[in-house]
């Protein structure tokens, strides 16, 4: 199978591209996704080759474009919604919500609400604390939407295909971060993968390192320090953050017997501890010992890039909190 | 009684009209006995009152037209033409009803009408009606989406970002404000700096109306003429109706905030008895017509009673049914 270099960008980019060329019904609205060619520059030339009505700039109203793609999806449309950052889709939480999580269910089933949902999350671009929060756990913790987020470039080509074929609300996080890397994407005809498996990415026989997102490279680039140091880790990439793939965590807990949860959320109320909650009901006494979190620290992310740095769970800190639990 | 060339009010069409009106107050007061009977729980908004603006607005809509409602809709749901039966059976929590129980009487739904809820989040269905009109436009078929609200939602940022959205993009919305006067408690002049909502819709360059939202006919006239030109490609419109609640904003609530006199004298101007006193004075329509109306109507609700009565309660292992749709499932048009 032959492979290819591309950018976690230009795989957002061309999984969009595709989906615009081959349904009618999708179309992609948010602010400066047109014109600009998006904050993150994932449409730029859309708005060229695919014209105003289905590359839709929006006014400065979250609440107003995400509730209106809420109704399109309604009405027969696949709208993806470019949200430009998560701490900016508060403003659009009611919408998301109120609406696109609860209808289906409040109809009993008569309605469903197929739109997708991509905004940006988390730090390490020294933007500070309204630019750089990750709250993607918030909207795990509710039921009637999905939550992802492709942290590799083959997911991130391939997650938005499957999520707009969802018939309900797909919520798609993608780490700033990501946007500017490379990775390698294997060529197939169909870039579609599954928006519900977690997956495993470095399998190994002492330590389960469990990770999403932005924090997938940071937990292999520690994983590979520790191997040096004699410590097999299995990293596994949760993918899909709602719901909660329970079978492969288990399985790998099963198999190391310890294991740490790394999540760029706050501590409290996060993934990581959502995660850690599963592993002890289902897993309790395959544990030789406590499972450990690497979570950010229960600050506003600071601007500073030591702070920043600081505030965010970093290599070095899961590779110290790895030695910790190997040492018990 | 105002007219207009737009609406021909025969005898049987003004027959319709009050028929229609009747039937919601008749359907209303049953709920608010059943609330006292315990048969209907929850949040129970009655549109006693204001059944002229539905039944008005209703007749410029086709069936493929669409509408977005609020948690005070039973009305719009019975002229909409949902099965009464179904409505009740949903406030029991049956079954049967159009919710299968998860929704209530703030939450009635039917794709077969295109009746899209039912939203207790106030200002909440501005934005999803903009997106379905959005998609009717884009999809080049020439349907109205017709979106009602109070007048409380003025003061969301959502009823703003609507009317801008719309304007902008041209899109066939129509909306309707029922502005009853007070945001639950909250009279209109104690919420917003200027009280003419349809002056915060032309705002933003929609041709806008205020109409009585006592007078049938004047609203079905407005209803028209918005619907028309939305239908025919004017882009959005607005209706400012303006109308009274003859009861308390819910059964929790015990109306302390206006005085009886206000509401008395609302009631002399209420819609059902103002129209049936202008068809008698002007021999459209004779006594014993209101007086079968009347019975129709007590004989459609005894019949949704005893069907909400019949009606099964969902099991509870059906508890997380219908959260998220299977993959493979296809929206309703």
């Amino acid at each position: 199978m032959t492979a290819r270099k591309i950018t976690y960008r230009d795989a957002v980019r061309e999984a969009m591209r595709e989906a615009l060329l081959a349904d009618h019904r999708v179309f992609l609205m948010g602010e400066d996704v047109g014109r600009y060619g998006g904050a993150y520059a994932c449409s730029k030339g859309f708005l060229e080759e695919f014209g105003e009505a289905r590359i839709r700039d929006t006014p400065l109203s979250e609440s107003g474009f995400v509730g209106a793609g809420i109704g399109a999806a309604l009405g027969g449309m696949r709208p993806i919604i470019e949200i430009m950052t998560v701490n900016f889709s508060l403003l659009a939480l009611d919408q998301i919500v109120n609406t696109a999580a609860t209808l289906r269910h409040m109809s009993g089933g008569q309605f469903s609400v197929p739109v997708v949902i991509r905004m940006a999350t988390g730090a390490g671009r020294q933007l500070a604390a309204q630019h750089s929060h990750s709250l993607e756990c918030w909207y795990a913790h509710v039921p009637g939407i999905k939550v992802i987020a492709p942290a590799t470039v083959g997911d991130a080509r391939g997650m938005l295909k499957t999520a707009l074929a969802d018939p309900n609300p797909v919520i798609i996080f993608e780490h700033a971060t990501l946007y500017n890397e490379t990775g390698e994407l294997a060529e197939m005809d169909d870039y579609a993968v599954d928006i519900d498996r977690a997956r495993v990415r470095r399998t190994g026989s002492d330590i389960s390192l469990i990770t999403y997102g932005g924090s997938l490279s940071k937990t292999l680039a520690a994983a590979e320090l520790l191997e040096r140091d004699g410590i097999g880790c299995e990293v596994v990439d949760l993918r899909t953050l709602r719901p909660l793939d329970d079978a492969v965590l288990v399985q790998s807990v099963r198999k190391t017997h310890k294991a740490i949860v790394v999540d760029e959320g706050w501590r409290s109320g996060s993934l990581a501890a959502e995660v850690s909650a599963r592993m002890a009901e289902q897993a309790f006494f395959d544990l030789d010992g406590p499972i450990a979190r690497v979570c950010s620290a229960e600050v506003p992310v600071p601007y500073a890039r030591h702070l920043e740095q600081a505030a965010t769970p970093q290599v070095e800190n899961i590779v110290a909190a790895a030695q910790k639990v190997m040492r018990r | 009684m105002s007219n207009s060339s737009r609406v021909h009010l025969d005898r049987n069409h003004a027959l319709e009209l009050l028929g229609q009106m009747i039937l919601i107050r008749r359907f209303e007061e049953k709920c608010a006995e059943l609330y006292s009977a315990q048969k209907i729980r929850g949040f129970l908004h009655l549109y006693i009152g204001e059944e002229a603006n539905a039944v008005g607005v209703m007749q410029a809509l086709t069936a493929d037209d669409a509408v977005v409602a609020t948690y005070r809709e039973h009305g719009h749901a019975l002229v909409r033409g949902l099965p009464p039966g179904e409505i009740l059976a949903e406030m029991f929590g049956k079954s049967d009803g159009s919710s299968r129980g998860r929704g209530g009487s703030m939450h009635i739904f039917d794709a077969a009408h295109r009746f899209y809820g039912g939203n207790a989040i106030v200002g909440g269905g501005l934005p999803l009606a903009v997106g379905l009109a959005l998609a009717d436009k884009m999809q080049g078929r020439q349907r109205v989406t017709c979106c009602f609200f109070g007048e409380g939602a003025a003061a969301e940022g959502e009823f703003h970002e609507s009317m801008n959205l719309a304007a902008l993009w041209d899109l066939p919305v129509m909306f309707v404000c029922e502005n009853n006067g007070y945001a639950m408690g909250t009279a209109l002049e104690r919420s917003e700096s200027e009280t003419s909502i349809a002056r915060h819709a032309e705002s933003y360059r929609i041709e806008s109306e205020a109409v009585d939202g006592m007078d049938v006919v004047a609203v079905e006239a407005a209803a028209r003429r918005a619907a028309d030109a939305v239908r025919a490609g004017a882009g959005p419109r607005f209706l400012e109706a303006r109308t009274y609640r003859f009861r308390a904003h819910s059964m929790f609530d015990p109306d302390l905030y206006r005085e009886k006199s206000e509401i008395e004298a609302w009631k002399t101007k209420g819609p059902v008895v103002t129209f049936s006193q202008w068809l008698l004075d002007n021999q459209l329509v004779r006594p014993d017509d209101i007086a079968a109306l009347e019975r129709y109507a007590d004989d459609v609700v005894a019949r949704a009673v005893a069907f909400a009565e019949a009606s099964s309660w969902e099991p509870v292992e059906d508890l997380e049914r219908d959260v998220l749709a299977p993959v493979g499932w296809e929206v309703s048009q």
